[in-house]
């Protein structure tokens, strides 16, 4: 069901203030969302003022600066710095992106960051990603034969069948579109959500798989997949520039065209 | 130790989330088929039961719908009735696979933007 507000333990409160250091002149505001499961407070956002002069490029730098030299206790996954691992995806600016690619100066005025959207969070920016690794499970990605391996090669795959494979294989399992989804804020728990329904379609599209049928039996689904209603903010907020919009869409239309109609 | 009621991360439009193009006129074509749904259909059927009433009946639907309210309603409802009618092309053209390019949402978007305006403007003309 739509929901429009926060549940009552979940309302953010006002928070620390951590100001420049005296004789910075080049500085930038960032509100960051803290919640600590060690206390009994409700989440807050506390304000740093970060001397850009002494600090990288990267919203993702300005936090490891923060967790470095002023609060240790912020707390945030990353891992690769480079957009290529996903760990550091958040909600910066009210756009869904990664910290690690997300240049400061292109955002005006202060910085705020969220966790990734309507999710159960662990510890300040670090959310709970256990239903949608279950939903990426759920969808069996390997690929499925009954033929026999052939004894002296791999499974082949001509170019052209490989380049259909484009646009969906980059995805990085980030969960920036996902949770960008109102469909999938509001319907998570049955809709796969954009994320998921890509990789659906990359292994449908496989020249290898041979699973499409039963693949396809699995997504027809009024929640699984018809929760999407082409609202297309995965699409605009995907940090690797897929478009599962369209990958969705395509489900669907294999779906028709299998009816024969 | 206690398993804690885990929060839940802001998300909502507006506050939490940037109100972009594509999830707006998301939120306006359900909107607008719910009004026309709530509003714009009884209205319908209060004129075609005001036509086959008579006289007296179709003077009563035309004082209300002659007054502000009347008027507003009927604005919203050509409206709602533009935009929905337009945005729902521009889905099913999505739903054969087409313009889903995120440069195409927008300029389709922005289109039928520019199309509600002038058709509420149209129609509305044409009724007064």
């Amino acid at each position: 069901m739509a929901e429009f507000q926060l549940p009552k333990n979940s309302r953010i409160t006002k928070g620390k203030n951590f100001p420049a250091p005296g004789g910075a002149t080049n500085t930038k505001t960032f509100r960051v969302y803290r919640w600590n499961p060690d206390d009994d407070n409700n989440p807050s956002i506390d304000t740093y003022e970060i001397d850009l002069d002494s600090c990288g490029p990267m919203v993702l730098d300005a936090m490891i600066k923060i967790k470095n030299e002023i609060d240790a206790t912020l707390t945030f996954r990353r891992s690769c710095r480079e957009g290529i691992c996903g760990s550091c995806a958040m909600n910066i600016d009210g756009i869904n992106t990664l910290a690690c690619i997300q240049p400061i100066t292109e955002i005006k005025g202060a910085v705020k960051i969220y966790p990734l959207p309507h999710l159960p969070v662990v510890k300040d920016l670090v959310p709970d990603m256990d239903h949608f690794y279950a939903q990426y499970a759920a969808i069996r990605p390997w690929i499925r034969t009954q033929s026999a391996a052939p004894s002296d090669s791999e499974r082949l795959q001509s170019k052209e069948d490989r380049a259909k494979l484009d646009g969906s294989y980059e995805c990085i399992l980030c969960a920036c579109c996902s949770t960008a989804c109102p469909s999938y804020w509001w319907n998570s728990e049955r809709y796969l959500g954009p994320a998921i329904l890509l990789q659906a379609h990359r292994w449908l599209v496989d020249s290898r798989d041979e699973a499409t049928g039963e693949r396809l039996d699995e997504l027809d689904d009024p929640f699984k997949l018809y929760r999407c209603h082409t609202i297309m903010n995965c699409t605009s907020t995907c940090p690797k520039g897929l478009n599962p919009a369209k990958a969705i869409a395509e489900i669907k239309i294999m779906l028709i065209n299998r009816r024969g109609i | 130790m206690k398993e804690k009621q885990r929060p839940l991360s802001p998300f909502m439009i507006g506050p939490y989330y940037r109100p972009q193009l594509t999830s707006i006129l998301s939120l306006t074509h359900r909107a607008t088929g719910i009004f026309l749904s709530i509003v714009g259909a009884p209205l319908l059927l209060w004129w075609i039961s005001a036509v086959s009433n008579g006289p007296e009946a179709y003077d009563a639907f035309l004082v209300f719908m002659g007054g502000w309210i009347g008027q507003l309603n009927l604005l919203a409802c050509l409206f709602s009735l533009s935009f929905h009618s337009l945005n729902g092309v521009r889905h099913l053209i999505w739903d054969t696979g087409r313009a889903l390019d995120l440069r195409s949402v927008y300029v389709t978007g922005w289109v039928v933007l520019a199309g509600t305006v002038v058709s509420t403007a149209i129609l509305m003309g044409l009724l007064l």
